[in-house]
């Protein structure tokens, strides 16, 4: 009965969560220019000053993000 | 209904609920050596070039992907080259809106068939892993090859496939 309740709880979870895999012709809007993090250095540097001066540490902004997903 | 049966029927209508909500573990998609479906009962916008007899490249494509747009001047090569010996090239559009398609076949020019996959049933049938993806179907509309992606150096042996289904 405990295993049945386990899995009972472990299936409305998993039925309720919020996440979902993009397909590969859905992927308009996150091959869009403005998710491309990098876009504008400009902003960057000013960004990264701002949390260098703020936050006292700088990098880390090179994680990906969006993108066609192509070939 | 007792104890048992509820949690029972509980049970079977929450895995009902993830097996339709989640990706399923293997995706059904076109193989290689299985018929194209009538691509009539797929509600696509446009005109469809008649297929019987010839061999088909079909093409899924979308204006925001890079590698498509770089695919088609040797796809529009392909279909001027062995047009004559009963080739066919169908590119099939996964825009959102036609009027990103239009836009971007204003700038780029091409020479084959064009239809739109408005909802996506199609390329949802095929169930494709990357954009661009290519089918190439035989005179007798069997899948024969299928390809993920398109990458320039590989064009030869493409075009090695495209003549033997040719003869």
């Amino acid at each position: 009965m405990k295993t049945l309740r386990f899995f009972l709880c472990l299936s409305a979870l998993s039925a309720f969560s919020s996440c979902t895999h993009v397909k590969p012709w859905e992927r308009g809007h996150l091959a869009d220019y403005l998710m491309i993090p990098g876009r504008d250095p400009l902003t960057d540097s000013i960004s990264e000053h701002v949390w260098f001066t703020r936050e006292a540490f700088a990098g880390g902004r090179g994680v990906g993000g969006g993108g066609c997903g192509c070939n | 209904m007792n104890r048992r049966n509820f949690i029972q029927r509980t049970a079977a209508l929450c895995s009902s609920i993830i097996a339709t909500t989640s990706t399923p573990l293997f995706a059904a998609g076109w193989k290689e050596g299985a018929r194209l479906p009538d691509l009539g009962s797929f509600g696509l916008e446009g005109t469809l070039p008649k297929l019987a007899g010839k061999v088909v490249y079909l093409d899924f494509w979308a204006s925001w992907c890079a590698p498509c747009k770089a695919s088609f001047p040797v796809i529009n090569r392909w279909h001027q080259e062995l047009g004559p010996r009963g080739f066919v090239v169908l590119g099939v559009n996964i825009d959102e809106t036609q009027a990103d398609m239009q836009t971007f076949l204003k700038k780029n020019v091409v020479q084959f068939p064009v239809v739109r996959d408005a909802a996506h049933k199609l390329v949802a049938a095929a169930d494709v892993s990357t954009m661009p993806s290519s089918f190439m179907i035989d005179r007798q509309g069997v899948i024969r090859h299928a390809h993920s992606g398109f990458h320039a150096k590989e064009e030869p042996k493409l075009l090695a496939q495209l003549n033997a289904l040719l003869g």
